[in-house]
């Protein structure tokens, strides 16, 4: 069977299950949800070994920080992705994919210029904005005495 | 009981606040990292007007983990640090307060990058 490469092209858009956002919504809904109570399981477990609820929060977070680099290096965490789409994304696993994801592809490029810079590709954004954010915050709680 | 609604509070606002990425997916040309961005950006203003504290105080990791949560972190971490040291805090709150985050990221994200290989290109 010959085909033109329009053809083809249609025939794998058939084929390939398409972005449905009555699926896809859910989806995100579904799997975000999950992720935030398993990171509400874990600052409860550190709340109940002793610490503090602001630190437990925190080393929370790095849980699961440290779970989605795993995910990522294992290559699993792009399946899940697939599926969940910004169910993964939103939460700080998405932030830990976008660290450690560029820095593996990229790694073949050398250790400095490769996986230390390319690491910063989504993540360096993410920072940028949210510190100048923060400080024109600051600046305007200052200068009109609000706190 | 009172456990189990703390869960579903975090599991209800956490997976509302990806639903609302998963719309800006489907239907704005925002490409993730841009998505990745508005959210933090969104959190600092969230807490900045008083929305997202009550938020927190009611979802707990459900507003946390999400990265409206980072922005979240970042703002308060200002104000505080406003309020201790004045002028100098602007500067300070926000890195301080997210340092464990972000740290974390760098080092567990170097580990993993050093330790794993990349997937091959099929």
């Amino acid at each position: 069977m010959s085909i033109t490469n329009q053809e083809y092209d249609s025939l794998t858009k058939q084929a390939s299950p398409g972005t449905k956002s009555y699926k896809t919504i859910p989806m995100a809904f579904l799997i975000g949800g999950l992720i935030c109570v398993l990171g509400q399981a874990f600052i409860n477990l550190y709340i109940w070994l002793g610490v503090d609820q602001q630190t437990a929060s925190t080393l929370g977070s790095m849980t699961l920080i440290f779970i989605a680099a795993l995910l990522t290096g294992l290559n699993m965490f792009d399946n899940i992705a697939k599926v969940a789409g910004a169910g993964t994304l939103v939460p700080i696993t998405g932030f830990s994919n976008a660290v450690v994801s560029p820095a593996l592809e990229f790694k073949s490029e050398g250790y400095v210029l490769g996986l230390g810079a390319k690491m910063f590709v989504i993540a360096g954004p993410v920072i940028v904005y949210g510190v100048v954010a923060s400080v024109v915050y600051g600046l305007i709680l200052f200068l009109f005495g609000l706190v | 009981m009172d456990m189990f609604m703390e869960y579903l509070k975090a599991f209800l606002i956490g997976g509302a606040l990806c639903a609302i990425g998963q719309v800006l997916i489907d239907f704005t040309k925002l490409t993730p990292a841009r998505i990745l961005v508005t959210f933090v950006v969104s959190g600092v203003v969230l807490t900045a007007v008083g929305l997202y504290e009550p938020l927190v105080e009611f979802a707990g990791a459900g507003a946390t983990v999400p990265l409206t949560g980072f922005g979240y972190a970042l703002a308060e971490g200002v104000r505080k640090a406003v309020m201790q040291y004045g002028l100098l805090g602007a500067m300070t709150g926000g890195i301080t307060a997210t340092s464990a985050g972000i740290t974390a990221a760098i080092f567990f994200g170097l580990l993993i990058a050093l330790i794993f290989k990349p997937k091959s290109k099929s």
